[in-house]
């Protein structure tokens, strides 16, 4: 026998090796292409969509397809003094085309976005623009208006030159970029949307705590129960989560309105006069209620069977060695549950921040959500490009939250019921 | 849960404390829905409890509003329904059938970047609905399908793939492999494999998945809203805008009967999930 090993060979003659890896390829290909079609659909439908809001979101090239002799005539201007002859020129030949094209009106739309005072002027330049003679459009287009003398004006349009900006964005802040070209914030009666972000904040916040201190209490219950009775008391937590979102919101719609149930009871126990009923509904109040109840059964599920599997002895055990049963829950069962309090904790809190439809009923103005902007944006003003900038800075926030919960609970634990 | 007979008293009082807030929480939990029962079933037209239906006079009660649900002049819910049940069910089986090949994919251990992979098709239920309904309907708008029953179903496609890859990865997790071996080596061809051996053991996954698609489908407004044209509208789009303009008694008949649906429909899961743990060996 010869001291060197020999390499062991399969039947076909080939290295043992080199035909395991082969096979293994096979495998992986074969497992890739059970996943291929779902995954490939959801690129086309949903990942290359998210991507198009990306885009959308900085997407300026409006204006800058509808002046591009005027943009290109502005390289050479230094934007100190009013621009020359070129420049006049050239904004006169693109402002002539729009005219003809019937889009000069989209034109004084879009830039009074950058500068308050373009729509009238823009409007008197198109009926002055008919009697223009050739030749020195300088002139002729100062005397049209004497903010198209005023350096400002041209400073705004060579603004709207790049053909992406992050000003939506900084809209979705309450943020815009000054004539010096610096970012500062908006008035301080105008910031809406710091408003919302707080307030969506505050409330999946809070909707977070108040699931958390209710579940807990009901999920070491059905977790420590027999089985008959918690079987029975588990329908109380599944009903809800299989039943409708809008019945539920209708139901508290029901209970919460003034002549409602809810105002009825505390007028019947003496708590407000009858004359004198709160409205607990089209307010914050309204949604945090309905929220709470909605999103409870979120939580109850994960801390359920995370505490399903915690040993009952362990407690015992606690106890035996002279714990209190207080100094025994808290040193022991408590930080088994963790795992389940995170992922309750966080898939409310994600579920909460995203919330449209329930806020948008029993909210009111002061109990709406970043997500109904969104909506009312995508609906009503039909500044798409805006929804989609305000969905992405939400989207990321969510971004930050699930990579802490694969962080905290691993994604492959989430359990539903 | 008995106490036992050497608890101390201060220990007793919080037990009982402890217990009556569990039932004030499962209260809060379960009462707003049984809310709904009676106040449809309303002689008037008040959404609030009449002196008649305090003290229980048959003539309080009556089957108006179910009447007007099915027979009411422009009557919207018919339409609604029919959608809602057509798109659902579509939707359940297109989600049904891309999930669950995609979960034996994932859950064979040769599949590359499994982490990847998974985060991508779960992401539809993690990104708040209303950012997936305004990536979705630039989408639909794009590729022609606005406004359409395909659209709808699609997009319901995409939002329920997740429950079903999520519920048929967890039920194969457990799955012997060394059975779908035996079969190959007994001379059967993969396909019949996963149709005679895969398939029924981990059915009961699949159809749990396939609820939860069913579910999501029949329950989705966000995305709908962006979508729907007028053909298009479906019992949530009905509810939301009867619910934002005026709340009638006629939504209240049309909630009770889909509590009635999803009693029906949790009971189902329950009875799969107790089968699926039977079947798995599990006893708890």
């Amino acid at each position: 026998m010869s001291s060197e090993t020999k390499q062991i060979l399969t039947t076909d003659g080939i290295p043992l090796e080199v035909s395991l890896k082969k096979a293994e390829r096979k495998n992986k290909i074969k497992a890739f292409l059970l996943v291929a079609p779902l995954l490939f659909f959801l690129i086309i439908t949903y990942v290359f969509p998210i991507g198009d809001m990306l885009f959308r979101s900085v997407d300026d090239k409006m204006v800058t397809q509808m002046l591009p002799k005027t943009f290109k005539a502005m390289e050479n201007w230094d934007g100190q003094d009013l621009p020359d002859e070129e420049v006049f020129a050239a904004f006169h030949e693109d402002f002539i085309k729009l005219v003809e094209d019937k889009r000069e009106g989209k034109l004084s739309t879009q830039l009074n976005y950058t500068k308050n005072g373009f729509k009238s002027i823009i409007k008197k330049l198109r009926r002055a623009s008919k009697k223009f003679e050739e030749g020195n459009y300088k002139e002729q287009i100062m005397a049209v208006h004497k903010r198209w003398a005023d350096v400002e004006y041209w400073r705004a349009i060579q603004r709207r030159a790049p053909e992406f900006t992050g000003q939506k964005y900084l809209k979705g802040m309450d943020m815009y970029v000054n004539e010096e070209g610096k970012i500062v914030s908006v008035e301080e009666d105008r910031r809406i949307h710091r408003v919302l972000w707080l307030r969506t904040l505050e409330i999946a916040f809070f909707v977070t705590v108040f699931c958390f201190l209710m579940a807990y209490p009901i999920a070491h219950l059905l977790a420590t129960l027999p089985m008959k009775y918690s079987n029975l008391l588990m329908i109380c937590v599944l009903l809800p989560f299989w039943t409708s979102l809008l019945v539920r919101t209708a139901s508290w719609m029901i209970l919460l309105q003034q002549q409602g149930i809810v105002n009825d009871f505390f007028v019947g126990i003496g708590l407000v006069a009858d004359d004198n009923r709160p409205e607990m509904m089209y307010n914050k109040t309204g949604s945090y209620v309905a929220m709470t109840q909605i999103l409870l059964p979120f939580m109850v599920l994960p801390l359920y069977s995370v505490m399903k599997t915690i040993s009952p002895s362990l407690m015992r055990a606690g106890k035996s060695l002279g714990g209190t049963p207080f100094v025994a829950f808290w040193k022991v069962y408590f930080p088994l549950t963790i795992p389940g309090i995170g992922a309750g904790c966080l898939l409310v809190f994600i579920l909460a921040i995203g919330y449209y439809i329930t806020p948008a009923l029993v909210g009111g103005a002061s109990g709406t959500l970043i997500s109904n902007q969104i909506a009312f944006h995508m609906k009503s003003t039909l500044d798409w490009s805006f929804a989609s900038a305000m969905g992405l800075m939400l989207l990321s926030g969510v971004l930050v939250i699930y990579w802490l919960y694969n962080k905290i609970v691993g994604i492959d634990n989430i359990k539903l019921g | 849960m008995a106490l036992p007979k050497y608890t101390e008293p201060h220990y007793r009082i919080w037990h009982y404390i402890y217990l009556t807030i569990c039932a004030a929480v499962f209260f809060f939990l379960i009462a707003p829905l049984f809310v709904i029962f009676p106040l449809s079933f309303n002689a008037e037209e008040f959404l609030s409890f009449s002196d008649g239906m305090k003290r229980l006079d048959p003539d309080a009660f009556s089957l108006r509003w179910y009447k007007d649900m099915i027979y009411g002049t422009k009557n919207p819910w018919g339409l609604a329904a029919k959608n809602s049940f057509i798109i659902a069910i579509f939707a359940t089986i297109g989600s049904v059938i891309l999930g669950t090949v995609a979960a034996l994919g994932l859950s064979s251990r040769h599949m590359p970047y499994k982490g990847l992979i998974m985060a991508v098709l779960i992401s539809p239920m993690i990104v708040p609905l209303i950012i997936s309904g305004v990536a979705i309907f630039f989408f639909m708008a794009k590729a022609g399908l606005a406004a359409t029953h395909t659209g709808i179903v699609l997009a319901h496609i995409i939002l329920g793939t997740p429950f079903v890859v999520i519920t048929v990865t967890a039920t194969l997790s457990g799955f012997d492999h060394s059975v779908t071996r035996a079969a190959a080596s007994l001379g059967s061809d993969p396909v019949n494999t996963f149709m005679k051996i895969t398939l029924p053991l981990i059915l009961p996954g699949v159809i749990s998945g396939g609820l939860f698609a069913f579910v999501t489908s029949f329950d989705e407004v966000v995305v709908v809203l962006f979508l729907a044209g007028l053909e298009n509208t479906t019992i949530p789009i009905q509810m939301w805008t009867g619910l934002r303009e005026q709340l009638s008694p006629t939504i209240l008949a049309v909630a009770t009967c889909l509590i009635i649906l999803s009693t029906l429909i949790l009971v189902t899961a329950e009875l799969l999930r107790r089968r699926s743990e039977r079947l798995r060996g599990i006893n708890r």
